[in-house]
């Protein structure tokens, strides 16, 4: 064996040593795979630490190692800062492998010698792997400085604004016919109480001017190819049945349309918008929008009353769908989320009882610009309500829907606590499980409602019901709740309910994520790289995530996130090129029979038949590494770099093995 | 002495290795016999690998991958799902009992599943004879 093999193994303070016997794997390293070309066998607190990472750079000069093996915690974590290492010693960094000896090892394994065997076992996989590991050289692609935003809530526009003026070209993309988000929604905003559309409107107004910016709004991604750096975006513009180039915006089209809709976006299903609209009258771009299964003209043939009355001859019935593609370096997504639907809790009664509204139905009441002119009002459109009940959690925080925290419904129905109190003065109940205030100014503006004189309930509720069973309660609806504070059962009655309805995963959420290939959580929020110190990427080099589309989240915290989404995409561009993984799969000519099936096989249509020679050829820019079509070829003609058989099949050698020689010893 | 399988796990890195990961991250105890290997995607494990690993001596051997629909290469997974079953006959027809080898899908989310399909493998592979054995 010519190799001079190095093992490191790391006690992640005391994360792995507190269950492996890290200096007992080093030392059997040493001893037992030495004819497998181990000269070097140490153990160390942190080898992801720079004093680590320099032992292994000295032994690689000093020692001369050819191949370095580190065991320590996932690959996923750490695989690049020890191939970085090993390149700055000057050594090939796929002469590298780690192996997993804390989440797959010292975590999981309740017993101490046991899991000190696994990690032996585990080293030696390792090191008859890397014997036979090849050096690759990485491709180096030049980056498209061009992004691609998609989702025009504040946190879309927030990272769309921040590349613009950095110089790069945003292209962002919105489904709805305005940028803005739930944002653009709401009234107030906790805990300073300023108005939401003074704070968003300028922020729109920015991106939709801006001339770095293009936006697409009433658009979707429809297909997403290459990988960092070089992705191909092709996005579907819907027809909007408006000429932009003549349109003004005036809004004749909307005054004069005789189609009214209920609309179940903007307004959450409490008022009425035309069948051509604007979401809002601030809406960016500030082109209307014709609702095709609406409108008059596509459903009967008759009306067009839109463009008898545009001044500017900006309606055109025949418009199509465009197809548009864009090449992009980078993407952002910032989809956000969506409201749980309050009916899935039948005792709560939403949908059946009148004067039960969810909370975007009583943001949108509550907002000047809304369908009750900012009047708070029962269902019927003029009581005022003399009591009003808030239920939190509803949704969240509750195995039967979602189990995690909503995060923003406590200080969203403190907010609402205060503008019932402030716009009626009636009697407020908040019904919680717990108050959570964690932000900054939030749990001072808890106390302005408790000095403000909110009744706050402590318990679930458990149902909202219009039936009367005691004197006082007829016309009312009776919120029936265990306060768990005093232990005693309570029917309390109000005039109206607010439910604080949990947030929760776009309904399409785990479509997009395999259009953009990232995961979901179980929940169908993205997941991020890594939960703390990787928020905002994903493990899709390329592709990042901000806002609620990763977890329900607060106003500051997705602006935090899409400047943070920027910021990352920002240092990409600014490297020029970057590398990519060499793992890629080859033909062996010589014995492919040029039977096809591996062509047939590959997700990409990267193999293509090459006519004259009678034999599959891989193109090696399209390889996504894979290795479906090395699962297929029969004649083992094609090889994966990186994951050759012969490297698996050591690797499993290795294992099997050091799992034998266990057996041995305790038989002897 | 009791008897230890020795099991070998093909896992793809993108789905099932995570998963495997966050069993770990999430402290969740399982049996020590299954020794994983990572792979790029369920779809590079031939046959002919897992009967190399059962040449070696292995008492189980299991593919895990991403969900149907989720897989990181688009459709890698849909090779597996093809192969692996008809590979499980091939197995029969030699005199391996087939439940020997096992297909899984585990999600990166799937920590919980991880662990209750290792666990049950484990259980499964122990109830059999060691593997050497039945094949004297």
């Amino acid at each position: 064996m010519s190799e001079k093999i190095g093992v490191y193994v790391c006690h992640c303070g005391s994360n792995i040593a507190g269950t492996v016997d890290v200096e007992g794997v080093a030392n059997w390293a040493a001893k037992e795979l030495a004819e497998r070309g181990v000269v070097v066998a140490r153990d160390y607190k942190f080898m992801c630490s720079s004093l680590g990472q320099e032992l292994i750079e000295k032994d690689i000069k000093e020692h001369g190692l050819t191949r370095v093996v580190v065991a320590a915690c996932s690959p996923h974590l750490h695989e690049p800062t020890f191939r970085g290492a090993c390149a700055r010693a000057g050594l090939n960094p796929y002469l590298f492998e780690m192996t997993n000896i804390r989440e797959q090892d010292s975590w999981v394994t309740a017993d101490k010698q046991e899991a000190t065997k696994k990690a032996k076992s585990l080293v030696a996989a390792a090191v008859w792997r890397v014997a036979h590991q090849q050096p690759l050289e990485s491709l180096f692609v030049p980056i498209d400085p061009n992004v691609l935003v998609v989702g025009g809530g504040i946190t879309g526009i927030q990272a769309s604004l921040e590349i613009a003026n950095a110089g790069h070209h945003v292209y962002l993309v919105e489904r709805e016919p305005s940028i803005g988000g739930h944002m653009a929604q709401f009234d107030k905003t906790f805990p300073t109480l300023d108005c939401s559309a003074c704070i968003l409107t300028p922020k729109m107004f920015d991106a939709g001017n801006h001339k770095n910016i293009t936006l697409f709004t009433w658009s979707e991604v429809e297909k997403v190819e290459g990988y960092i750096g070089n992705f191909t975006v092709t996005i579907r513009k819907k027809a909007r049945y408006i000429d932009e180039e003549n349109c003004t915006g005036c809004g004749v089209c909307e005054e004069k349309c005789p189609k009214k809709v209920i609309d179940t976006v903007f307004e959450a299903g409490l008022g009425y918008r035309k069948a051509v609209y604007r979401p809002f009258p601030q809406a960016v771009p500030k082109y209307p929008v014709i609702d095709r299964p609406n409108c008059i003209f596509f459903q009967r043939g008759t009306c067009k009353a839109c463009e008898k009355f545009c001044p500017t001859g900006a309606i055109k019935f025949d418009q199509q769908d465009e197809i548009i593609t864009v090449k992009v370096g980078n993407i952002i997504l910032a989809t956000g989320y969506d409201l749980f639907d309050a009916r899935k809790i039948p005792n709560y009664g939403y949908g059946r009882l009148p004067n039960v509204f969810t909370s975007l139905e009583f943001e949108r009441m509550t907002n000047a610009a809304g369908p009750t002119g900012g009047k708070v009002v029962l269902r019927d459109g003029v009581t005022q309500p003399k009591s009003v009940a808030i239920v939190h959690c509803v949704g969240s925080r509750d195995k039967n829907y979602h189990k995690y925290c909503s995060s923003i419904c406590c200080m969203q129905s403190l907010k609402f606590a205060h503008l019932v109190h402030e716009k009626t003065g009636a009697e407020v109940y908040n019904f919680y499980i717990d108050i959570r205030t964690p932000a900054k100014g939030y749990e001072e503006f808890y106390q302005r409602l408790l000095d403000e004189g909110t009744h706050f309930v402590r318990g679930k509720v458990a149902e909202i019901t219009n039936s009367v069973r005691i004197p006082g309660e007829e016309g009312k609806l009776v919120v029936q709740v265990e306060d768990t504070l005093i232990g005693k059962q309570r029917r309390i009655p109000v005039d109206m309910v607010i439910l604080s309805a949990a947030l929760e995963a776009r309904a399409d959420a785990k479509e997009v994520a395999q259009k953009f290939g990232i995961s979901c959580s179980a929940d169908d929020w993205f997941i991020e790289r890594h939960p703390k110190l990787d928020p905002v990427a994903t493990m899709t080099d390329g592709v990042f995530i901000a806002g609620a589309c990763q977890g329900p989240k607060d106003i500051p915290a997705s602006v935090a996130q899409g400047a943070a989404a920027a910021a990352r995409v920002l240092s990409i561009i600014g490297q020029g090129e970057i590398e990519i993984e060499a793992a890629t799969a080859m033909v062996d000519e010589t014995t492919c029979v040029g039977c096809k099936q591996c062509i047939a096989s590959c997700p990409y249509q990267a193999i293509i038949y090459l006519e004259d020679k009678g034999k599959a050829y891989v193109q090696e820019a399209l390889c996504k590494g894979c290795g479906t079509c090395v699962g297929t070829c029969l004649p083992k003609s094609i090889t994966l770099k990186h994951f050759t058989d012969d490297q698996i099949v050591s690797e499993m050698i290795g294992a099997m093995q050091a799992m034998k020689s266990f057996e041995t010893m305790e038989v002897s | 002495m009791m008897y230890q399988p020795k099991i070998i796990g093909f896992l793809c890195n993108w789905c099932s290795y995570r998963g495997a990961d966050t069993a770990g991250m999430a402290r969740m105890k399982y049996p020590p016999n299954v020794k994983i290997i990572r792979v790029p995607c369920s779809g590079r494990i031939s046959p002919e690998l897992v009967l190399r690993t059962f040449r070696e001596g292995a008492d189980g051997v299991m593919v895990l991958g991403c969900h149907i629909g989720d897989c990181h290469y688009s459709t890698g997974n849909h090779r597996t799902a093809k192969r692996m079953p008809v590979l499980k006959k091939l197995l029969e027809y030699s005199g391996i009992e087939p439940e020997r080898l096992h297909i899984n899908w585990v999600s990166a989310a799937e920590g919980e599943k991880f662990t209750v399909v290792i666990k049950e493998f484990t259980e499964k592979i122990s109830a059999l004879p060691p593997f050497v054995e039945t094949m004297k």
